[in-house]
């Protein structure tokens, strides 16, 4: 069966530079680390991107490639593919936002988000899919979005499959994954296999912390180094805080703040940039809250408002044999068996796929303490984890949550869970444990206060049945953050156009997963690839006053 | 010092911060860093039941590279969370409060690690989410911080990150 011994089956291909930022870096390219400043500066672009993840790198590629001044404004530190050393203890504090433990303003659910060059997608475990035709017809049908169609999209992720080296992964899936396979073919579920965006990956698992061979295409190695080869300049640990609105509502600039070199706290030390236009690529927490920090315009109050996340449940099964979930790549099987079961707008669906298992992640999302974690944790090789992510902003009473600022300006994220979400949730717990069981699990155990797990199914099932779902009691997490500078038809139904140009300000283009209107129902980074590809094709042509694209 | 007007229902619907009581609390507790040291460490000891080891010098020398962990971990959060965490350390530090809201009536370094034990349960269930949402903390924070150390993986069965190059 799969072989798990870390590194042993690889991909047949070759990647020609680990770490081209470090290779670029010595060669010249421009990089400003803003905790090092020791004077206040102003600097000056045709472009200045604020976030430098999916949206902001593609952004920077493309309108470094089109002869524009680009500055890459992020937020977090400049970490590059020698630094990954695969350890949590290094990599949560360094590469995500508030150490990985954001979360909703209740602390119900915990919030996953890169902060650093490449954004999450420095982090992220590399899944790509197109955004689902279910997704696509219901923003044309629902929301109005009638240019976004399967047809004219096809291109713009066609072209960024190219890019990034997405592809099915060849290689066979690790036992965590193989075991969702299993299972699901013994319940009657159908599985596919993920598409990836890695070139010659050594099926190691670590994507989480960091590719440390530079394998995953992440805009670490991909698009920021095209744009720094291009000229671009980024300037790391500079936080955006505002941006300066002339009374013609045009930005004339951005102040950033330097944060110190821990990342905690900014410096004293401030950058203001110059710029004719402005994207805005801080993820959907990031995003809105520099708009709403800004004081933009939001004659309708949307700002920040549905906000989506993927509520996701978690389900720990114990296995006899060796699962090894912390080897090979983390995620390389789905099943969208439970999006299709209902119409999109009815009952919430939710997608199953497997997370990787390191020890921090693992220990601290398992209930519990004392003896019953420990003897949880000593099964650690043998545990095969499931991971069911609720598609959230279709159903009526489905809203999401809003994004707001604290005392201090930092943004805080509401997100109520209701019963249409716990009616999902009780569903997903449930697949997800019938899944395991079918599979050999000789123990499943939901990711729940109120419950030291199951031996059968049949106990699972009336277990699960009478679970008490309620905030803080059953896990929830999230690494999909969506909506909040959402994409409407008109000014009234959307803080952008669908082309990311915003309603009230002329030159600003949201271009990052807070341009979703729902989710997405899948994981969002091609999504937010082929969009960004597609607008700011749009807008490059605008700025150097070509004529512009004949695209809907 | 005489005992807060204040009564705990309000109290936990009000949040940590901004309280009367951790007026008072801020205070005394400026002055007692070993205090909350051995907060975290009964706090530890209790969360890491099963895996500590029960000879006293390694239990003691992991039971302070935890409490370190998690003061470093503390240390890395954005001012709002560092905020939050130094209220419940407060709270948890001082005499009263650690009596009133957690039950355990003798000081940190000779609390019983039943009684501990009995605390963090409580909280972990509590009908008030405040104290969910601390259990919670002081169970990432804890929990984090032990197998974030690689010399407590072998117990695990975790071989550790393969060798890259
Ligand atoms: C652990 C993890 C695993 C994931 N796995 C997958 C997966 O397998 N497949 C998939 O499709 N998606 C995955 N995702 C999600 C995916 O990576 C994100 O949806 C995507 O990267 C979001 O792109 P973005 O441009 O919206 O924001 P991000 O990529 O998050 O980038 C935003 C950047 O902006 C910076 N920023 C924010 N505010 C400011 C400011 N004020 N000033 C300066 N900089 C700022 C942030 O520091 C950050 O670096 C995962 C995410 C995580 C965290
Ligand atoms: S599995 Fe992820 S971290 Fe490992 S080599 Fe492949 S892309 Fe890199």
């Amino acid at each position: 069966m799969t072989d798990t011994q870390p590194g042993r089956q690889r991909e047949a291909v070759s990647n020609p530079t680990r770490d081209p930022m470090r290779d670029g870096l010595a060669a010249g390219w421009k990089h400003i680390d803003a905790s090092r400043l020791q004077a206040d500066t102003m600097l000056e672009a045709d472009v200045v991107i604020i976030g430098s993840g999916a949206g902001g790198g593609i952004a920077a590629e493309l309108l470094s490639d089109a002869g524009l001044k680009v500055i890459l404004v992020e937020e977090g530190p400049l970490m590059t593919t020698s630094d990954f050393r695969m350890r949590e203890s290094e990599a949560y504090p360094q590469l995500y936002q508030e150490s990985a433990a954001r979360k909703t303003v209740d602390k119900a659910i915990t919030i996953l988000q890169g902060r650093c060059v490449g954004g999450s997608t420095t982090v992220n475990w590399t899944s790509s899919f197109r955004t689902p035709p279910t997704t696509l017809a219901y923003w044309q049908e629902a929301l109005g979005l009638r240019q976004l169609s399967v047809e004219s999209m096809a291109p713009w992720f066609a072209a960024m499959e190219d890019r990034l080296g997405v592809r099915p992964w060849p290689v066979e899936p690790n036992a965590n994954n193989g075991l969702l396979a299993q299972g699901a073919e013994k319940v009657g579920v159908p599985t596919h296999v993920i598409p990836r965006n890695v070139r010659g990956c050594w099926n190691l698992g670590y994507c989480g912390m960091g590719c440390p061979i530079g394998a995953k295409q992440s805009m670490l190695v991909t698009s920021i180094p095209a744009a720094l080869a291009r000229g671009a300049v980024l300037i790391s640990r500079l936080r955006a805080d505002r941006l300066i609105f002339s009374p013609q509502q045009r930005i004339v600039g951005l102040k950033g703040l330097a944060m110190q070199a821990d990342g905690v706290r900014p410096s004293r030390i401030n950058v203001r940039i110059r710029a004719r236009h402005f994207v805005l690529a801080g993820g959907a927490v990031g995003s809105p809250a520099l708009l709403l920090r800004s004081k933009a315009p939001d004659p309708h109050g949307l700002l920040g408002q549905r906000t989506f996340l993927h509520p996701t449940l978690v389900s720990a099964g114990v296995f006899s044999q060796r699962v090894d979930g912390y080897a090979g790549a983390p995620q390389t099987i789905y099943s969208d068996h439970y999006l299709e079961q209902f119409a999109v707008d009815g009952p919430l669906g939710f997608k199953l796929e497997t997370p990787p298992l390191h020890p921090v992640l693992y220990s601290t999302t398992l209930q519990g303490f004392g003896a019953q974690h420990a003897d949880k944790m000593r099964d650690f090789p043998h545990a095969q984890v499931l991971i069911a992510l609720v598609r959230d902003g279709f159903h009526p009473q489905s809203l999401g949550g809003r994004v707001r600022l604290r005392s201090d300006g930092s943004p805080a994220l509401d997100y109520p869970l209701n019963e249409v979400f716990w009616e999902a949730a009780r569903r997903a717990l449930l697949a997800m444990a019938e899944i395991q069981f079918a599979a050999g699990a000789k123990r499943v155990t939901p990711v729940h206060e109120g419950t030291l797990g199951y031996s059968s199914w049949a106990e699972a099932k009336r277990g699960i049945a009478d679970l008490p779902l309620k905030p803080l009691a059953c896990r929830i997490v999230s690494a999909h953050v969506m909506g909040g500078c959402a994409m409407g038809a008109t000014p009234e139904r959307g803080v952008v156009d669908p082309r990311g140009r915003h309603f009230q300000i002329e030159n600003l283009t949201v271009c990052d997963g807070s341009l979703f209107p729902t989710s997405i129902g899948a994981n969002p980074q091609l999504s937010i690839y082929g969009l960004a590809a597609r607008n700011i094709s749009l807008l490059a042509a605008e700025l150097q006053n070509r004529p512009a694209l004949a695209i809907p | 010092m005489t005992a807060p007007v204040i009564d705990r229902r309000t109290f936990l619907k009000t949040g940590f911060a901004g309280t009367l009581l951790l007026a008072c609390v801020g205070h005394v507790a400026a002055a007692s860093d070993d205090e909350e040291a051995s907060m975290l460490t009964a706090i530890s000891a209790a969360l890491l039941v099963g895996m500590l080891s029960g000879q006293p010098a390694a239990r003691t020398e992991a039971l302070s590279s935890t409490v370190a962990g998690v003061r470093q971990a503390v240390a890395g959060l954005p001012p709002h969370l560092q905020s939050e965490i130094a209220d419940l350390f407060s709270l948890l530090r001082f005499s009263l409060t650690r009596r009133f809201l957690a039950g355990v009536s003798a000081p940190w370094a000779e609390a019983r690690e039943e009684d501990v034990a009995a605390f963090l349960e409580s909280w972990r269930h509590s009908r008030f989410s405040l104290l969910q949402t601390a259990y919670g903390a002081l169970h990432d924070l804890v929990l984090g911080a032990w197998y974030a150390r690689p010399e407590h993986w072998a117990a695990i069965g975790y071989p550790g990150t393969p060798e890259v190059f």
